[in-house]
């Protein structure tokens, strides 16, 4: 059970237990510099909500041309100016938006909102350690996302405007301002921004990592840990291999738009200008970044996929099924995701059989996945369920991954792909799968540990409230797409009604656009919620108030710093003792009976 | 004004909902936290229940309302996609049936085994069989699917029947340019640093062969029942030939010229009659974010007869010999004389 590699000496932060007593923390440096991993992680999803905020608005402002493309309105014009004059959002306005609310909500809201939440607030506590292993890359990995928040945003208030090619970037568009405003300084901020935002995610990357290697406490082993905490290392393992490779795309972006190389340009005229550029070649641009882009959607995926999994467990009052089996999917999930890159690049004329290779891939990462949904399933059977608002979530969560992987299996199959390809099926797909499923991931974790971050519960009516509008507006909007895309419907286009043969869907559009104002308009009641329940939320009166096995919930209601006032506890079992030999559960801290087998 | 007003009813509602909220909240602190636990596992339990039912009777009705509206009613209008809608008619197969146990399962179980006084939650922590169970065949349906499924890619992206006819698709910011062969069958040269305001494509008119090609803008004509071959490049950025009917797709990419092929088995007048629709077009749609006027990239594509496409064929002039009238041949074919005066714009 126990085993050499928690030799280490757990008590090694022992003595700053008592370091609050002895050590004077100002303002800043409590809240503001914090090393402290539970208050970095406070301000990494309070950067996301606002993040969330302003990505969502944007969704809402481009889908207001996109579901009424005939009609003016002047109060845009009030805010907005120039770039919606007369009333309507202007094509190089709308581009602008569409690409930064891709680049918003993939990076800033789903990878740092919510893995640079929940791996540092669960990682420490789950595993029963003080701390990060190391607290200033941590904080530091806060202030560089900041500061890679602060360029992008200012990006947004340049004259030429933000960067306008989609959060895909692709040269030569994205390297040649000639081609599009955006691609003036916009695009040089994105730049520079996405190299900050990328030191962040390395810098807390590395740390999980140490962390989750070195500092467990006495007993836990890597196979008595938390899925939550797997799913949180293997996210890790993917953002600290697969980031540097877009961060060299980026540089040779920058490269090509500022010092006149030619990675990604060759044979170029535009705007009446023959360019010099001679050699290189866009589609290693493409290479390089979904080198990274694929694994990017499962960084967004797997902390979503974990805390499910936990949440699923607690509240069904059984173990998850097949634990052996979900770390297995876990780490064949993490292998594949970096084999599968090509599968964005089926119709950019590259090699059939490098084509037919990542088709095979593509397909094989299905089977993880299906063990995965398959399993949550067998949790629910014969269980016990109470629906906190974090399990309507975590519910939410597998049906919205089944439908969104589903359709991943058509676009994987490169002969569907030439049809599908830039269609509203692809935007469907990755909206269902990635955006609201990972977004029901991260509200079930704020619903499940509220408590434990602010030692008050959210209010749960307008938790119920939350659920149930998103999930039956998330379908409306995203479920219809499919059909949009079967009829070959491009993507990222300003206006329809010039098409004979994509207008016809004019009704679904506006219907559409509809129902995603109520549905964003329904998150501004969670943000309410989230704000106002930090002081006058109903206080928890108990330290376990989920009944739950793993380790965050031994830590007193609101924990100090160094988490646990005395020792750590020690672990003798797994997280998933629920409904065994009679016991509703048993925490991990609680050592083996005198006839106890031990689970799994 | 109106949006005030707006903006005030929203808050207001925001407000109501509020209140609701924290009135409930009160009331199961008074009512105690175990009762007000278990009417909202009730009132959830029975509503993710009666959102299944909804949602399946919403999918049918969606699909009744636009499926209509997919292509797929009239099927590929090039003989080689009707391969790929049969690959979607499998897969639709495949995980329709997936779909709809999982999410059946997943909301049943919930309804079904919602917390109640005298039940137990079974343990159950693993099963190596049913791990099996579920990893076999799936991997087996997916051999399925990935066997057909690349079986077509292959043909596909294989080579062109020799029969094609072969035209040049050239996409730049915003539109579509077209070049034919003419009668030698063979495209004359082209340099991008030839590209002039008189010479759009960079053609090299010095190479013989160019002499009979015919540049037409925005419109291509093809005949019916006949392998086309589309030899696709940009002047650019990357753009993407979108051919929805014809089920094609091909990125357009500046410095790297690709290919794509198909048959079409149905003329556009044809179409007009098959789809009901007068007004149908077969068109050409970007499908590669290329600037602000990537939705409007529109090409057109008329299906012919081959008796119509001989004649439009027919009638059109050379390139060469609107730009050089002086120096063109009145026959086609014969070789013309090279022409010194024209010089590039860029020296090579």
């Amino acid at each position: 059970m126990s085993n050499a590699a928690t030799l280490h000496e757990t008590d090694v932060h022992g003595h700053d237990a008592h370091h609050e007593h002895h050590h004077h923390e100002t303002f800043i440096s409590k809240y503001v510099f914090s090393q402290d991993h539970k208050m970095i992680s406070k301000q990494f999803i309070i950067t996301g909500i606002i993040w969330a905020i302003i990505g969502g608005l944007f969704s809402v402002l481009f889908r207001l041309q996109l579901g009424y493309p005939d009609s003016t309105f002047p109060f845009l014009e009030d805010i907005l100016g120039h770039w919606a004059k007369g009333g309507k959002i202007q094509p190089e306005f709308y581009y602008a938006l569409v690409t930064m609310h891709g680049t918003i909500l993939v990076f800033f809201v789903l990878t740092a909102g919510l893995s640079g939440t929940f791996a540092n607030f669960l990682i420490p506590l789950q595993i029963g350690a003080r701390d990060m292993a190391s607290p200033m890359l941590n904080m530091l990995s806060y202030w560089f996302f900041f500061l890679a928040s602060i360029i992008m945003f200012s990006s947004l208030f340049v004259e030429t405007g933000p960067a306008a090619g989609g959060w895909t970037i692709y040269p030569p568009l994205s390297a040649l301002g000639d081609a599009s405003q955006g691609s003036k300084i916009g695009m040089d901020l994105w730049l520079v921004s996405m190299a900050m935002f990328i030191v962040s995610s390395l810098l807390g990357g590395l740390n999980y990592i140490s962390t989750i290697l070195n500092l467990r406490t006495k007993g836990m082993s890597m196979a008595k840990m938390p899925l939550t905490v797997w799913a949180l290392f293997f996210t890790a393992v993917l953002g600290v291999l697969s980031f540097p490779v877009l961060l060299s795309g980026a540089i040779l972006l920058l490269f090509d738009r500022n010092m006149g190389t030619s990675f990604f340009l060759s044979d170029i005229v535009i705007n009446g200008k023959i360019l010099p550029n001679e050699g290189g070649s866009p589609i290693l641009f493409q290479h390089l970044f979904w080198f990274l882009g694929h694994p990017e959607v499962y960084i967004i995926l797997l902390p979503a996929m974990g805390m499910s999994s936990e949440i699923l467990s607690v509240n069904s009052r059984k173990p998850i099924f097949g634990y052996k089996a979900m770390v297995g999917s876990l780490f064949a999930i993490t292998l594949l995701a970096f084999l599968v890159w090509a599968h964005h690049m089926f119709v950019t004329g590259l090699n059939p059989f490098l084509g037919a290779f990542f088709v095979l891939l593509t397909l094989l990462i299905a089977l993880p996945s299906a063990i995965k949904v398959f399993n949550w399933l067998t949790t629910l059977w014969r269980a016990n369920i109470r629906f906190t608002p974090a399990m309507m979530f975590a519910i939410g969560f597998v049906s919205l991954f089944i439908s969104g992987g589903l359709t991943g299996i058509f676009l994987g199959n490169s002969a569907l792909d030439i049809h599908l390809h830039d269609t509203y099926f692809v935007v469907a797909h990755f909206h269902i799968v990635m955006g609201v499923a990972s977004f029901f991931g991260m509200f079930a974790g704020v619903y499940h540990w509220y408590p434990k971050m602010y030692g008050r519960y959210l209010n749960t009516t307008l938790g119920y409230i939350h659920f149930w509008i998103t999930i039956v507006g998330a379908y409306l909007i995203f479920w219809p797409m499919h059909y949009e895309g079967l009829a070959g419907m491009p993507r990222r286009y300003y206006d329809y009604t010039g098409w004979e043969s994509f207008k016809m869907f004019a009704g679904l559009n506006q219907f559409i656009s509809f129902v995603a104002m109520i549905v964003f308009a329904t998150q501004l009641l969670f943000v309410f919620n989230f704000f106002y329940s930090i002081f006058k939320g109903r206080k928890v009166t108990t330290q376990n108030p989920w009944g739950a096995n793993t380790l965050e919930w031994t830590t007193p209601i609101n924990p100090g710093h160094g988490n646990w006032p005395g020792e750590i506890p020690e672990v003798f079992r797994g997280a998933y003792d629920y409904a065994k030999d009679g016991h509703e559960f048993i925490p991990q801290n609680v050592p083996l009976g005198e006839n106890e087998t031990e689970s799994h | 004004m109106t949006a005030i007003l707006f903006v005030a009813i929203i808050v207001m509602i925001f407000v109501i909902i509020f209140q609701i909220a924290k009135a409930s909240e009160y009331v199961s602190v008074l009512r105690g936290e175990d009762k007000a636990r278990k009417q909202n596992n009730k009132i959830n339990a029975f509503l993710l229940v009666a959102f299944l039912i909804l949602g399946l009777i919403g999918i049918l009705y969606c699909n009744d309302l636009y499926y209509g509206k997919t292509l797929f009613p009239q099927g590929s209008a090039s003989k080689e996609g009707e391969k790929i809608d049969l690959m979607l008619y499998i897969t639709i197969g495949v995980t329709g049936t997936v779909f709809f146990i999982t999410q059946i399962l997943l909301f049943w179980f919930s309804f079904k085994y919602q917390e109640k006084d005298d039940r137990k939650a079974h343990y159950f922590a693993h099963s190596n069989k049913l791990e099996a169970i579920w990893t076999i065949f799936p991997a087996l349906f997916l051999t399925v699917l990935v066997v057909f499924g690349l079986k077509y890619w292959f043909k596909m992206t294989g080579e062109a029947p020799k029969d094609a006819i072969q035209i040049e698709v050239t996409g730049h910011q915003f539109g579509w340019e077209f070049r034919y062969p003419g009668a030698d069958g063979i495209f004359g040269v082209k340099n991008y640093k030839l590209t002039s305001g008189t010479d759009p494509l960079g053609v090299d008119f010095n190479d013989s062969a160019s002499h009979d090609d015919i540049h037409v803008g925005g419109t291509m004509h093809i005949p019916v029942g006949q392998p086309v071959k589309l030899i696709i490049n940009s002047q650019d950025v990357i753009h993407d030939v979108g051919l929805s009917q014809f089920r094609m797709k091909m990125d357009a990419v500046p410095g790297i010229p690709t290919t794509l092929w198909f048959t079409p088995l149905y003329t556009t007048a044809q179409m007009k009659e098959r789809s009901g629709n007068p007004d149908f077009t077969y068109e050409i749609s970007c499908d590669q974010m290329c600037g602000k006027g990537h939705f409007s990239m529109r090409g057109v594509i008329i299906v012919d007869t081959k008796e119509d496409y001989a004649k439009w064929l027919a009638q059109q002039k050379s390139e060469y010999s609107t730009l050089f009238p002086a120096k063109t041949d009145s026959l086609a074919g014969q070789k013309s004389v090279t022409d010194t005066t024209a010089k590039p714009l860029a020296s090579r």
